[in-house]
């Protein structure tokens, strides 16, 4: 092995690294200095994402286990991307009394499982994809259930680390009947070959990874993990987690399991179209901002699925895009959820009444973030949709098209009842003004950028197109 | 020489097996009885992999190094769940999965 094939892996060198020296500085810092780490692990993890955007070669190394191309890179740099939005709106949260002394571990667990992440992205094996869905699983458990005195998030890390144990034993299940009926693990030499024993260990892998996007008939985790969770691992699980698990979703669909291609077409045409209605309907009523915001990102994660259907490089284009403009979305509006349960404690959506008269901005941010997610032009989110759609189209599923666009009408009437509670309605005690932290005005005004940048700059998505064209 | 279980047999076993598992992580109260029944589904996998390495593909490995990683895997996701279980026991003093229920709907 030579240092070139090493240095494919520069994404997971870099995240180890970057694991290695905040353990080490943290042993250096006194009981005072405790706030130090934050500071470390966000320069830390910001030199990181920008070591990510140099080139890099593609190719494959340790014996063709790890995997390595240009979209591959893409995905890792817009989780990397997400996740130092999502150190930077954890700040002040961690510097509350209850959490004072265990800031460390907050970020060693987030950057684990991100190590997992990329793994499970370039995996080239199966035992690497499974190893790496258990590295992104396993830290996020122990970070969901960070709040120590609060029986909620432990019973928040409870139903995820159960859910994720159960889900993953049954993955695991169909991957055994995979390796039996072909006898081969990595992914370039695995050939299916449409036995039944295979469509049954795809349909029990699909449900195992379904679980971790929390498409419909496994999403039942989803509102109760988001609800308990601390809200920065809520982010975290609903960006980068469900991220992280759609990339590896889309990859394997188009490489490995081509040959049942007509299988899986019938299983995500089904479990779209119920992942976007029951995501939308359930969002309807729900009145937890944190429970508003997973229906909605299981709804999301029912328009992904669209691009998914067709197989093709232009839908994986559509869902790479999609996902970053997603990640920007979500994190905005997760960043004013974090922001006012941070300074007021209050996150039902009674509370965001009146909000625009006392947090101008923040509501403003609101508003952008849950237009965006909504799809409403000309912002980013119109255009992830409209490329979803179009890609939808030119596989002619015209029926799912339509249940799609219906389901964009009714996600938009929910969104717009935060904005109508922020802007329209009168409240008796407003939330008061208040002024957050500058990392969260960061995050806060990259998520805007991000947001009107992607959605007006087209090179952005036309850079996609051309990576998958190539690729794939 | 024992004449050797047919291959059919074995897998019958371990789907018994994983679907015990099914069931009891379906039906049990206690918490940590639904991870003892998430083991025997992994366990139940392990075999599935043994078994198919050793009647299918006789001199390869990966099957058994799969179920290796899994059993080690299985550890660290039961030395979590374990911690979390305690955590929850010091907040509402049971590990009855039906004192569970702060949060519905």
């Amino acid at each position: 092995m030579t240092v070139q094939e090493l240095l494919l892996m520069r994404h997971e060198w870099a995240l180890i690294a970057g694991v290695l020296i905040l353990l080490v500085l943290e042993l250096n810092f006194s009981e005072e200095q405790k706030s130090k780490s934050i500071i470390s692990a966000v320069v830390i993890f910001t030199i990181i994402t920008l070591l990510g955007f140099l080139p890099a070669e593609s190719g494959s190394t340790f014996g063709g286990m790890y995997v390595t191309d240009p979209v591959r890179l893409l995905m890792k740099n817009i989780l990397n991307l997400g996740v130092l939005i999502i150190f930077l709106q954890a700040g002040s949260w961690l510097q509350t009394k209850n959490n004072y002394n265990r800031v460390t571990e907050f970020y060693l667990l987030m950057l684990s499982s991100v190590i997992g992440a990329n793994f499970m992205i370039s995996a080239g094996h199966f035992l690497m994809f499974y190893l790496g869905l258990e590295l992104l699983t396993i830290p996020i458990t122990a970070a969901a259930s960070y709040d120590q005195y609060k029986s909620k998030s432990a019973e928040a890390g409870i139903k995820l680390i159960l859910s994720s144990a159960f889900s993953s034993a049954i993955l695991l299940f169909g991957l055994s009947m995979l390796y039996g009926s072909t006898g081969e693990m990595y992914f370039s030499e695995v050939r299916f070959s449409n036995d039944l024993i295979q469509v049954l260990g795809f349909v029990f892998f699909f449900s195992g990874l379904g679980f971790k996007i929390s498409i419909v008939p496994f999403h039942l985790w989803t509102a109760d993990v988001y609800e308990g969770s601390p809200t920065n691992v809520t982010s975290y699980l609903s960006v980068v987690s469900k991220g992280a698990a759609i990339f590896v979703l889309v990859l394997l669909l188009i490489n490995l399991f081509e040959p049942l291609r007509l299988v899986w077409q019938q299983v995500i045409y089904g479990t779209a179209i119920f992942t976007m209605t029951i995501g939308n309907l359930f969002a309807i009523r729900q009145q937890n901002l944190k429970r508003f915001l997973a229906f909605s990102s299981i709804a999301q994660a029912g328009f992904i699925l669209l691009g998914v259907i067709g197989g093709s490089a232009l839908g994986m284009a559509t869902v790479i895009y999609f996902v970053l403009v997603y990640v920007f979305s979500n994190l905005a509006a997760f960043g004013v959820v974090i922001a006012i349960e941070q300074y007021a404690g209050k996150v039902n959506m009674a509370d965001y009444n009146g909000l625009y008269k006392t947090n101008p901005r923040l509501s403003l941010v609101m508003m952008l973030a849950l237009f965006s997610l909504a799809g409403i032009p000309p912002l980013a989110g119109f255009f992830g949709k409209f490329f979803l759609f179009t890609a939808v189209a030119a596989s002619g599923f015209y029926i799912l098209l339509f249940i799609a666009v219906l389901n964009a009408v009714i996600s938009l009437y929910y969104y717009l009842l935060v904005v109508k509670a922020m802007f329209i309605s009168k409240s008796e005690s407003p939330v008061p003004y208040f002024q957050s932290d500058y990392p969260t005005r960061i995050a806060l005004s990259a998520c805007v950028i991000g947001i009107i940048v992607i959605g007006f700059y087209s090179p952005v998505f036309e850079y996609i197109k051309q990576l998958c064209l190539i690729s794939f | 020489m024992v004449e050797q279980v047919p291959l059919n047999h074995a897998l019958i076993v371990t789907t018994l097996m994983f679907f015990i598992g099914v069931y009891g992580f379906l039906t049990r109260k206690n918490l940590i009885t639904m991870l003892i029944s998430v083991e025997i589904m992994l366990n139940a996998v392990n075999l599935n992999f043994v078994f198919f390495d050793n009647y299918l593909f006789p001199g390869k490995l990966e099957g058994h190094f799969f179920s290796l990683f899994i059993i080690a895997i299985a550890a660290a996701e039961a030395a979590v769940a374990i911690a979390i279980f305690i955590n929850l026991y010091r907040n509402i003093r049971s590990i009855d999965v039906e004192q569970v229920d702060k949060m519905k709907y």
